[in-house]
């Protein structure tokens, strides 16, 4: 458990081994970092040499300017201010129904086999055509809100309520032994059970939530990387498009590290 | 908690089951599990329930415990009608179920959570059982960095944690290879035995019957009933032997021999 790199006594061979983990890793890293190169590299060179239309798809080095002017003069920081809040308070409430419905079917079997069909279907429901009716029933700023929840929800309610079904229930039957009433099998046993889930249904709706966020953004926003998007693309201006889905691409990856963070720091627990 | 410290002296609980019977019903069918079972375990006495699979020998502990109702006749603890989880009656299951989210010493205050004992003492009680078990030094380890028999162990001291006058086992050892199997009978019925508990065993290994209780009752099957009761005594030496020890001595062959019979094993299909 405890071999330190340093220890004197390791073999040739497990030296070489584990030089040979290294290495591995490092060549993952340095494709990994090769191929955004490129990705870059051919998005600013096609269009410049004129094999694609420049008008079309913008390249990086355009990018720069507008991205420093839309700081300036842009208000970028609110636009990009805005939708993270959207994601975050459509997450975090996402997350908070999710748990608990889940909770409620899980608590009930009765009431688990009536809403389980409407829940399939809610599921399987296109909610992007829900976003007009949003924009009439609740006004530019919540319909964003709803339409994040309507595409996150029904998801999330499903799989934890499939985590907290596979709670071994030996488990639960331990607990009942000790005398625990259904509320402390929750608390103690099914909630912190499924924690594995509930990671994995963080991710799942972080990204849905993000989704949600940028299409409400589109209909009715007036602030907001989706907005900006729409507002964009509506007078052709590329650059504004492309920097709008570059931060996008920022966001998501920050939203990927703080899951991974999360992750790491609970997975010790849960081998 | 006054209640059984009324008792005093007699805190050690006594068992009755009184025609006890259990039928389980599913869409298509009733199943008859147990019927008629009566029995009598006295305060500090270690009795075993043993049979083929399907003799509702794990039932009658779900029964005991009070997380099933029998469907006929009545348990009595200590001349108290059992009507549901009973924090005087611990119940071990087959597996450590060790939640591995928690460490040792917090998976073994579980039952104290639960039941809201002042978590002070039920900590200091929970480092005792487990410095007494060997596995003083786990106990801030998480369940998967022990062996299994260390694990079982921990088992053990979470059911004991509470402070049951009652012990269920549920073939506490099934679970473990051979010789882990023979280490930890011996320390835990050291560390039973030493808690003066009323034991009830279910198990389906007649050695581990013989060598560790005090009567061992054989249950036939479907629905499961009594089929006869042996009093299990060892002449040489002072007191009970130590479930190893009672392995080695002459009356074990012929307890054995005779259970052999009594339980009838054949090959089914």
């Amino acid at each position: 458990m405890s071999t330190s790199k340093t220890e004197p006594g390791l073999s040739a061979e497990y030296v070489r081994y584990r030089g040979g983990l290294r290495r591995r890793r490092l060549l993952v890293l340095a494709i990994q970092v090769a191929l955004v190169v490129l990705v870059l590299a051919l998005w600013e060179w096609l269009p410049r040499a004129h094999l694609v239309n420049p008008l079309l798809t913008s390249y990086p080095s355009a990018l720069w300017p507008t991205f420093v002017d839309l700081l300036v003069n842009g208000h970028l920081l609110a636009h990009t201010g805005a939708t993270m809040v959207e994601a975050l308070v459509g997450f975090v409430l996402s997350m908070a129904i999710g748990i608990g419905v889940a909770s409620a079917l899980w608590w009930s079997e009765t009431v688990y086999r009536v809403l389980d069909p409407f829940l399939v279907v809610a599921n399987a429901m296109p909610k992007i055509a829900l976003v007009p009716i949003f924009y009439i029933w609740l006004g530019p700023r919540s319909s964003i809100y709803g339409i994040a929840i309507a595409i996150a929800v029904f998801s999330t309610i499903i799989m934890i309520y499939a985590g907290f079904r596979g709670i071994d229930p030996n488990k639960i039957k331990l607990a009942r032994t000790f005398g625990a009433s259904r509320r402390q099998v929750l608390a103690k046993v099914v909630l912190p059970g499924s924690v594995p889930t509930l990671i994995a249904a963080l991710k799942m709706t972080a990204g849905l939530v993000l989704v949600g966020v940028v299409v409400g953004e589109f209909q009715s926003a007036d602030a907001g990387l989706g907005y900006l998007i729409v507002n964009g693309s509506q007078m052709f201006k590329m650059n504004v498009v492309m920097t709008s889905v570059t931060l996008l691409a920022v966001l998501s990856c920050l939203i990927y590290l703080a899951v991974h963070f999360i992750e790491k720091a609970l997975a010790r627990r849960y081998v | 908690m006054l209640a059984a410290a009324g008792a005093g002296e007699g805190a050690r609980a006594a068992i009755e089951l009184e025609a006890v019977g259990l039928r389980y019903f599913t869409p298509d069918a009733e199943i008859e599990a147990v019927s008629g079972i009566s029995l009598q375990v006295q305060a500090g006495e270690f009795v075993s329930l043993i049979g083929p699979s399907g003799c509702g020998k794990s039932s009658l502990l779900s029964l005991i415990a009070g997380i099933q109702a029998p469907t006929a006749g009545r348990i009595l603890i200590d001349g108290r009608e059992v009507t549901g989880p009973n924090p005087r009656v611990g119940y071990m299951l087959q597996q450590d179920y060790l939640f591995e989210w928690r460490s040792i010493l917090d998976n073994c205050l579980l039952g104290a959570e639960i039941q809201g004992l002042p978590l002070g003492e039920a900590r200091e009680r929970a480092l005792h059982l487990l410095s007494q078990c060997g596995l003083g030094e786990f106990a801030r380890r998480y369940p998967r960095e022990l062996s299994g028999g260390m694990r079982q162990r921990a088992a053990l001291v979470r059911t004991l944690v509470t402070a049951p006058d009652v012990v269920l086992l549920d073939e506490p050892f099934s679970a473990l290879d051979a010789q882990t199997r023979l280490a930890i009978s011996d320390d835990i019925v050291d560390i039973l035995k030493r808690e003066r508990k009323t034991i009830v065993l279910v198990t389906h290994d007649i050695g581990e019957a013989i060598s560790m209780t005090d009567r061992v009752v054989v249950l036939g099957r479907r629905p499961g009933h009594i089929k006869s009761e042996h009093r299990i005594h060892f002449a040489a030496g002072t007191g009970r032997p130590t479930p190893l020890q009672a392995r080695a001595m002459p009356e074990f062959n012929a307890y054995f021999q005779a259970l052999w019979k009594e339980l009838d094993v054949h090959v089914e299909d």
